[in-house]
C-alpha cells in the first residue's frame, strides 16, 4: 500500500487531513484492479477513490468476419473463472440467430452445468478469497477489539456447524491452516467435476454448441453428478447458518457497518436457466420465455421492481463513453435500427456499437479507462445499475417477481425466496428463506452469495429430476441441427456468476459483422459516463466509513477492500474507473506513487 | 540449492482470462495446498507470490517481492507468466496491459516491461496456458494489440541464467494437473532432485504432450471401425464434425479434465487444438471437418501408413504459429480501425 500526505479540506473549525492510499494490484480477485483513495482519518470516511484496471484485448474487433458458430468457443475465453457463462450466453444468442431450439435434454444438461458453476465459483470466491478478509489473522491485525469480542460471542447456530464462537468461525477461515478454508478448496474441486460432467472441461467448455450439447445423456452421467450434488447439499446445510452467524455478528459488533459498501438500490438481473418447455429462443416471444427462466430477470430500483420483461431490458441497454480510451462511433454504421418486434433500437445499444480503441497515457483528469460505461435507460434516466455481485440482484429480482416455483425445491414469494433441501447422508431436510434486506451493501452482497449457493443446489435437484424424466422416457437427444443464415441478428441473456451478462450478434454474408458481449464487471466497475454519473463502485466505496482500528501509519484498508470484494470483481471483463469529485483536493493533482 | 526457498512470482497480467490461475486451484495431483505445505518429500520451501490467493491486500506490500527479484535479491525464483504479450511498440502512447505502477510514476508497468525486468534474473520461466506460450486466442487474425507468446517475445532459443529453456504448459486453459505437475517438477529440479526438465521443440514437457488426442481418445475405436458421428450428440468419433484430435498434441482425453472426469472428444466436445502453436487460426472454423479429415477417415483401416504421413504433414502445419505474431513496430494482423 502506498501512503502520501495531502493538504486537506474541511470545515473552518475542524481542519481535515486527507491521506492518499493505494492498492495496486488488489489481490484475491480475478484480474488486475488498482484502488487509489483519499481518506479522511478524522471523519473516518473515504473521501475519494480512483480504481483502475489496465487491460485491453479486443474481442469485438477480432471476432469480425469469423464464422458465427465459433462465437461461443471464442467468447468463453473472455473469462477464466466464469468463461462457461459467456459460452452459454453465446449459444443462446446463436440459437436465436440460427432459429434453432435445442431438445429439452440439451437444456437440462446446460442448466446442470451452469448450476455447478455457481456452486463452485461462489464457494471458492466466498471462502478462499472474500473469507480471508473475515479470518482470524486479518481481524486480529485490523480490529483487535472485534476479535476480542468474537472470541467471547457464542455462535447461535453452533449446534449445526460445530463452531462454538464467532472467533472459531474466523479461525476456520485462516488461509491454508483453517479447516473451513481447506474444506472449501476441496468443495470447489468436486463441484468443478460436476461441471465437467455436463460441459466437458472447466472453465472453457468443450461440449456446448448452438443447438444443444455434445454431452451424451446416460444413467452414469446423471448419477455421477447426483452423488456429488448431495454432498454439496449437506455442505450447504452447514454453510448457510455459519455465514448468517458470521455476517450478523458484524452488524452487532460494529454498529454502522451496514454503510460499508452501501449504495442506492439499483439492481439488474438478466435471468438464468432456461425452461425448455417454454423457451423457443425467438425474439418475438422473449417476454414470455424470459419470465419462465428459473432465475427471474428484472430491474429493481429503490426496492421496487421496474420490469421483468427481457425485451424491455434489452431495449434499455446503453453503452456510454466518458473517460475511456475509445473514439465515439457516431459516424459509423447502425446495424440494427429496429428489433424484430419493430421497436427502435438506439445507436448506443450493443447491437449498434463499435469498438474503436485509442490507447493513451493514463490521466485521471482525462482518459484513463479501458472500459466503457453501460447504463440502463428507463425512459428518463441512464441508470447506473449494479449486480450486487450477482446473487443479491438475482435473489431480489426473483423474490419480487414471485414467479419461480420449482418442484417444491424453490419458491419465490414476492418478498422472499424459500429454498428447501432434502435429507442427505448425515443431516435431515433443511429449509432456508432469503428475505429482501434493508440495504444494498457489502454484508448483504456477501450473505446473498451463500444463499444463492443453496439456490443453485436446489435448482440442480429440480433439473436432475427433469433430466431423469427425459432419460427414462428415452428422449436422450441433446442436440438439434441448424444452418447459419446469411443475414440474422441474435441476443443472449443470462447471469454470469457475478451478475448480468448479454451477448449481441449481427450476421452478414454468413459471417460475424458485429459482436458485443457485456459482462457484469463493466456494469459494476465503470468510470463516470458522459453525463457525469459515477459507476457503482464509486458510490459504494465513497460512502464507506472506516472501522479499522489502525491509524494511517499501519492502515491496511480492510473496510474498503471488503466493499470492493463484495461485488466479486472479475477484471478480465475489464474495469478502469474513477471515483469521487468536487473536493478542493481535486486540484492537488499529484502522481499516486507507491511508497516502499 | 537444496535448502533454498524457491519463490514463485506469478504475473497474470498478460492478455489473459486468469483461467490458468483458476485451473491451478482445481489441481489435485498435486494440489496447491500440497505444494505450499510441503506435502511431498524432496520439495524445497516454496513461497508463492500469486495474486489469486495472496493473503495481503495487495499494492506495494504484494509487489515488494517483484522489485526485490528485479534487484537480484530473491534468488532463486521461478517466473510464471499468464496471458499473451501485447506489442506495446505499435502505438504512440498508453498501454495495452499493465500490472502495478512504476515507483515514482503514475503510469503502469506493462506486462512486457515486467518480463524485461525479471527474465534476466529468473531461475526459470514457466508460461502457463496457450496465450502465454504461443499467443493463443488474443493473437487471432485481425487483433489490434499485436499479441504474441513468450517464445516470440524472448526468442525460441532463450534460456535462463540457470540454463533452463522456457517451460510451456499450453492449453486453453491448462489441464489443471498438467500445470501443477510441471510446477512440482521444476521445484524438484531446483532442489537438485530431478534432472533438466525434458521439453519438446515447442517447450512442452514431453511426458505430457508426447501423444496426440486421438491416441488417448476412448472414441478412437469408433474411428477404427469407420463409425463417425453425424450429429454432435452422438457417442461415436467426432472427426467429421470438426475434431482435430488426430493431429493435436494433448493428453486430455486420456487424463480427463479433473480426477479423470470430463475432457474433449471423449465426452462429446470436438478438439479445437487449443494446446497448439497454430491455435486458434489454423483450426477455424472449428466446426468444419479438418482438411484431410475426409481422406484419413475414409481410409482409416486400410491405409494406416498413408494416414500417418498425412498426419505428420498436417501436424507440422498446425504446430507452427501464424506469421503475424512478432515483435517490432509494425502490426501485421490485418487489423484496421474503421
Amino acid at each position: 500500500m502506498a501512503i502520501k500526505d495531502l493538504p486537506g479540506t474541511g470545515t473552518s473549525t475542524q481542519p481535515t487531513r486527507l491521506v492518499e492510499m493505494s492498492w495496486d494490484p488488489i489481490t484475491r480477485i480475478v484480474g488486475s484492479l488498482g484502488i487509489y483513495t483519499k481518506i479522511d482519518f478524522q471523519r473516518k470516511v473515504v473521501a475519494e477513490c480512483h480504481a483502475t484496471s489496465s487491460i485491453f484485448r479486443g474481442y469485438s474487433i477480432f471476432m469480425k468476419g469469423k464464422d458465427p458458430r465459433d462465437a461461443h468457443f471464442i467468447t468463453s475465453r473472455i473469462c477464466g473463472i466464469c468463461g462457461d457463462n459467456h459460452c452459454v450466453c453465446s449459444v443462446y444468442a446463436q440459437n436465436m440467430a440460427f432459429g434453432v431450439r435445442p431438445p429439452a435434454m440439451g437444456e437440462w444438461i446446460m442448466n446442470l452445468g451452469e448450476a455447478a458453476e455457481y456452486m463452485f465459483d461462489h464457494n471458492i470466491f466466498q471462502e478462499n478469497l472474500v473469507g480471508v478478509d473475515f479470518c482470524e489473522q486479518m481481524v486480529r491485525e485490523t480490529n483487535p477489539g472485534v476479535w476480542e469480542k468474537a472470541t467471547k460471542t457464542a455462535a447461535p447456530n453452533a449446534k449445526i456447524h460445530g463452531y462454538k464462537t464467532i472467533g472459531d468461525i474466523m479461525t476456520s477461515l485462516n488461509p491454508f491452516s483453517g479447516e473451513f478454508y481447506r474444506q472449501a478448496l476441496q468443495v470447489s474441486r468436486y463441484t468443478r467435476e460436476m461441471f465437467c460432467l455436463m460441459e466437458g472441461r472447466h472453465v472453457h467448455p468443450s461440449t456446448l454448441y448452438a443447438g444443444g450439447t455434445g454431452t451424451v445423456a446416460t444413467q452414469q452421467l446423471f448419477t455421477d453428478y447426483y452423488i456429488r450434488l448431495m454432498r454439496y447439499v449437506e455442505y450447504m446445510k452447514v454453510c448457510v447458518p455459519l455465514h448468517d452467524d458470521l455476517f450478523n455478528f458484524w452488524y452487532e459488533a460494529l454498529p454502522g457497518y451496514e454503510h460499508v459498501g452501501e449504495r442506492r438500490i439499483l439492481l439488474g438481473c438478466w435471468g438464468a436457466f432456461q425452461d425448455p418447455d417454454n423457451c423457443d429462443f425467438q425474439y418475438k416471444t422473449m417476454t414470455n420465455w424470459g419470465r419462465k427462466m428459473f432465475v427471474t430477470p428484472g430491474v429493481v430500483v429503490d426496492g421496487k421492481l421496474v420490469t421483468n420483461d427481457l425485451v424491455a431490458i434489452n431495449l434499455g441497454i446503453r453503452i456510454l463513453l466518458g473517460h475511456s480510451y475509445y473514439d465515439d462511433w457516431e459516424s459509423e454504421e447502425t446495424f440494427v435500427p429496429k428489433d424484430p418486434l419493430g421497436n427502435a433500437v438506439d445507436r448506443r445499444h450493443p447491437w449498434n456499437m463499435h469498438t474503436l480503441p485509442t490507447p493513451k497515457k493514463r490521466d485521471f483528469a482525462g482518459k484513463y479507462s479501458w472500459v466503457m460505461s453501460p447504463r440502463w435507460f428507463d425512459g428518463k434516466d441512464h441508470l447506473a445499475l449494479d449486480t450486487g455481485g450477482g446473487p443479491l440482484a438475482r435473489l431480489w429480482s426473483t423474490a419480487l417477481s414471485g414467479l419461480v416455483d420449482m418442484g417444491g425445491y424453490i419458491k419465490a414469494t414476492g418478498t422472499s425466496v424459500q429454498i428447501n433441501l432434502p435429507k442427505s447422508a448425515l443431516l435431515g431436510p433443511a429449509s432456508f428463506e432469503w428475505k429482501v434486506p434493508k440495504w444494498s451493501n457489502a454484508i448483504e452482497r456477501n450473505r446473498a452469495r451463500t444463499y444463492f449457493q443453496a439456490y443453485a443446489a436446489a435448482a440442480a435437484l429440480h433439473f436432475l429430476d427433469k433430466a431423469f424424466e427425459e432419460l427414462n422416457a428415452g428422449r436422450t437427444r441433446s442436440w438439434e441441427p441448424f444452418t447459419v443464415p446469411d443475414e440474422a441478428i441474435g441476443c443472449g441473456f443470462t447471469e454470469a456468476v457475478r451478475g448480468v451478462l448479454s451477448h449481441h450478434m449481427v450476421i452478414r454474408d454468413g459471417k460475424i459483422a458485429n459482436y458485443h458481449p457485456w459482462p457484469p464487471t463493466p456494469w459494476n466497475g465503470n468510470p463516470r459516463d458522459v453525463y457525469g454519473t459515477p459507476g457503482p463502485y464509486e458510490d459504494a466505496v465513497q460512502n464507506t466509513p472506516i472501522f479499522e482500528e489502525n491509524g494511517p501509519d499501519s492502515f491496511k484498508g480492510i473496510d474498503i477492500m471488503r466493499a470492493v470484494r463484495s461485488f466479486d470483481p472479475c477484471l478480465p471483463c475489464g474495469v478502469h474507473m474513477y471515483l469521487g469529485d468536487g473536493k478542493t483536493i481535486e486540484t492537488v493533482h499529484s502522481p499516486l506513487a507507491p511508497f516502499g | 540449492m537444496a535448502d533454498a526457498v524457491v519463490n514463485v512470482l506469478w504475473i497474470p497480467a498478460g492478455l489473459s482470462c486468469d483461467g490458468d490461475s483458476v485451473a491451478l486451484t482445481a489441481a489435485m495431483q498435486p494440489s496447491i495446498e500440497e505444494i505450499a505445505l510441503g506435502a511431498l518429500p524432496g520439495l524445497p520451501g516454496v513461497k508463492f507470490h500469486w495474486p489469486l490467493i495472496e493473503y495481503s491486500l495487495g499494492g506495494a506490500e504484494f509487489l515488494e517481492a517483484f522489485f526485490k527479484a528485479e534487484r537480484g535479491e530473491l534468488d532463486p525464483f521461478v517466473l510464471v507468466i499468464e496471458g499473451s504479450i501485447p506489442n506495446e511498440e505499435i502505438k504512440k502512447e498508453g498501454y495495452w496491459s499493465g500490472f502495478g505502477n512504476a515507483p515514482g510514476s503514475d503510469q503502469p508497468i506493462t506486462f512486457s516491461g515486467w518480463i524485461d525486468r525479471l527474465s534476466p534474473k529468473a531461475w526459470a520461466i514457466l508460461a502457463a496456458g496457450t496465450c502465454a506460450t504461443y499467443g493463443g486466442i488474443h493473437a487471432m487474425a485481425g487483433n489490434p494489440t499485436g499479441a504474441m507468446g513468450i517464445l516470440d517475445y524472448l526468442g525460441w532459443d532463450w534460456k535462463s541464467s540457470a540454463g533452463v529453456p522456457i517451460v510451456c504448459v499450453p492449453g486453453c486453459p491448462t489441464q489443471p494437473d498438467n500445470l501443477s505437475e510441471t510446477i512440482l517438477y521444476l521445484l524438484w529440479q531446483a532442489a537438485g532432485r530431478a534432472p533438466m526438465i525434458p521439453l519438446d521443440e515447442a517447450g512442452r514437457p514431453t511426458w505430457l504432450f508426447g501423444n496426440t488426442v486421438h491416441e488417448g481418445c476412448d472414441r478412437a475405436g469408433y474411428y477404427e471401425q469407420g463409425q463417425f458421428a453425424g450429429e454432435y450428440d452422438s457417442p461415436m468419433c467426432l472427426v467429421k464434425l470438426g475434431c482435430w484430435g488426430p493431429v493435436v498434441k494433448c493428453n486430455v482425453p486420456k487424463r480427463g479434465w479433473m480426477g479423470g472426469i470430463g475432457g474433449c472428444p471423449n465426452v462429446g466436445g470436438i478438439c479445437i487444438g487449443c494446446t497448439m502453436p497454430g491455435f486458434p487460426d489454423k483450426f477455424m472454423p472449428f466446426m468444419d471437418e479438418p482438411p484431410g479429415g475426409k481422406l484419413s477417415s475414409t481410409f482409416s483401416m486400410a491405409y494406416g501408413s498413408v494416414v500417418r504421413t498425412l498426419r505428420d504433414f498436417t501436424t507440422a502445419t498446425v504446430d507452427k504459429e501464424p506469421s503475424w505474431r512478432h515483435k517490432g513496430k509494425k502490426l501485421t494482423t490485418g487489423y484496421t480501425k474503421h
